[in-house]
């Protein structure tokens, strides 16, 4: 075979395989663990979009969610009986790359010249000051409903059909959860796309050049404020998308789903998986979706059956020993678990 | 010959310190252009103004006729002045090829769309980035190095590869700080030639530099800092004689 024949038999093999994933999680697994891959493709979108920030930008940002959450409360206002608009999913996930882009914008402007610790505080501000509007606007006039959220939104509709209702074809039946995985996946691929071909553009250099010395990047003549920017507008937009989405498939959202342990989940996911390299940003978020999952499950029963009652209780559990993984990979992958080649040099040169 | 760049009393103060003062000086297009001093006589810091990272207190600069935006690095790089630094600052993760084609981010255009799509517009883009940083990594001669991290370079290597990356912006002309720090003789003398050569091939030449020979036998002018003021300016040999840059030099009351 040549190599051409090669990548196409294996980029074949991969699309047979996650075409195929939900199927089988489903009759074995059953669905809540079709869900919980849902989940794993919203957070790997995420998680990509705050990695051209954090990992091909060099900008640490923790207030990420909040565009997240912009992205999320846009699709619930025009797709709920809250104000009784009901746009099509089509229509309003663009727009929502829009809006979450020209907040990117906004929140990136003010802090161009920090960097490191410093610009992550003032995201974290913008991040929290974006969850406490989102809570409290439901009044003086009643935007965003408040602490109660919105509820009753619009599942995504896909030629007609919304995906929250099973689909029979083929002589198989697809459930809802398994019809949105097929939206998230392709949505995934398409932002993986974007992010590779990014990476590898003149942009993408400028992006690399910044994060390795922003003076001699100015000296070259780069027009570091609005490179800066786009890294911010660009991760924006695909935190946006991702807001749209889970607003549909979930039908609720409210302020407590955009605080800032979210924004340092998808941190971690960036970090732990290898910042800057999509496909550990991409393992990344498989892993601290799927095992969590995997614990809140799985922890009980097992210490059921090894000491015959259950000793810790399996959230606090969870938390605990993702806090022990995050300091063995700190202590002994401090690029990442599968790190671009580029960012493990940079880490060996600063020990 | 006609005037390239036109300093007009540029003053620059640190706190209490006037690390410029009241500086004028002309560059000819097509010459070499030297600027020496003693240490700590601020010639660097009139580089720092003259590119944009530092901003200026008082002064201004015309640039091919026209007026010099001071304080933004990147309008001065895109007008023509592209620069070296005294601490070489090259992107040292990166390999030597792609730190010359972040040069030539300035002179391309391709967006976020035209990177994602890849019109065959964007791919002849990235292609011509591509043979023109090739050219210029054999021009300066570390094209062997090509696929080499910037940070794996030899030192003098890497003055090559700054050199490079600065001409990589299409500058009318190039400014030096202290290219030859560092260098042995026969660096030093393949440095002159490289730098000959540049000016042979129509760029303009600024040179900071502490290595008196190489500027008294390179540079067509020279003009001396002391103490943040010119304090002479003319060709290598006129320059040489003057009793103030000899006091400057050598100290007061010397011979």
């Amino acid at each position: 075979m040549s190599p051409r024949h090669r990548a196409f038999a294996g980029t074949a093999l991969i699309a047979i395989a996650l075409a195929v994933l939900p199927l089988v999680v489903g009759n074995t697994l059953g669905n809540t663990w079709v869900r919980v891959l849902d989940y794993a493709l919203l957070y790997i979108i995420l998680a990509l979009g705050l990695n051209i920030v954090v990992g091909f930008a060099g900008l640490l940002d923790l207030g990420y969610i909040a565009f997240y959450a912009v992205g999320a409360y846009l699709y619930a206002l025009l797709a709920s009986p809250h104000f009784g608009l009901h746009w099509p999913a089509w229509a309003i996930l663009p727009l929502g790359a829009l809006v979450a882009g020209f907040f990117g914008v906004l929140l990136g402007a003010p802090t161009l010249r920090l960097r490191g610790d410093y610009l992550a505080i003032v995201t974290l501000g913008f991040g929290e000051i974006i969850r406490i509007f989102l809570n409290n606007l439901n009044q003086p006039v009643n935007i965003t409903n408040g602490p109660k959220g919105i509820a009753r939104i619009d599942a995504i509709g896909v030629a007609g059909h919304p995906l929250a209702k099973p689909l029979e074809a083929f002589g198989v039946t697809f459930p809802g959860v398994t019809l949105y995985y097929y939206l998230f996946v392709l949505l995934a691929i398409a932002i993986v796309f974007v992010g590779i071909r990014l990476q590898d553009s003149r942009i993408g250099r400028a992006w690399v050049a910044i994060r390795e010395d922003e003076i001699a990047a100015k000296a070259c003549g780069i027009n570091t404020r609005n490179v800066k920017l786009l890294a911010f507008a660009m991760g924006a937009s695909f935190g946006g998308v991702a807001g749209g989405l889970f607003a549909g498939f979930q039908e609720f959202v409210s302020p407590e789903s955009f605080g800032l342990l979210e924004s340092i989940m998808v941190l971690c996911m960036v970090v732990l998986g290898g910042m800057g390299h999509i496909p550990g940003v991409i393992l990344g978020g498989l892993l601290l979706t799927l095992l969590p999952e995997a614990f809140r499950y799985g922890a009980g029963p097992l210490q059921q059956a090894a000491f015959g009652r259950v000793l810790l209780d399996p959230e606090s559990l969870r938390m605990l020993l993702f806090g022990i993984a995050l300091i063995l990979v700190m202590l002994y992958r401090p690029a990442g678990l599968w790190p671009e080649a580029r960012h493990r040099r940079e880490f060996a040169e600063k020990k | 010959m006609n005037s390239l760049l036109d300093a007009r009393g540029i003053g620059k103060r640190f706190g209490g310190v006037q690390a410029l003062k009241d500086v004028s000086l002309t560059i000819r297009a097509g010459e070499i252009y030297g600027l020496i001093g003693p240490n700590g006589a601020g010639k660097t810091t009139f580089f720092n103004v003259l590119t944009g990272l530092y901003a200026k207190d008082e002064g201004e600069v015309v640039f091919a006729g026209v007026p010099l935006k001071l304080g933004s690095p990147h309008e001065v790089a895109r007008a023509g002045i592209a620069r070296t630094f005294q601490n070489i600052r090259l992107f040292a993760n990166m390999t030597a090829l792609e730190n010359v084609m972040v040069g030539r981010h300035l002179r391309t255009k391709v967006g976020v769309g035209g990177a994602v799509m890849r019109f065959s517009k964007a791919r002849e883009e990235e292609a011509a980035i591509r043979r023109r940083a090739h050219e210029l990594l054999r021009y300066v001669g570390v094209e062997h190095h090509a696929q080499k991290l910037a940070k794996n370079l030899a030192y003098g290597d890497q003055r090559r590869l700054e050199i490079a990356r600065a001409l990589a912006t299409e500058p009318k002309l190039l400014a030096l700080d202290e290219p030859a720090a560092g260098m042995n003789a026969t660096e030093t003398a393949e440095l002159r030639t490289l730098i000959e050569g540049i000016r042979a091939d129509g760029v303009t030449v600024l040179l900071i530099e502490h290595d008196v020979k190489l500027v008294m036998g390179l540079c067509d002018r020279v003009a001396v800092l002391d103490y943040g003021i010119k304090i002479a300016e003319d060709v290598p040999d006129v320059v040489k004689r003057d009793p103030q840059v000899v006091d400057a030099y050598l100290g007061a009351g010397h011979g």
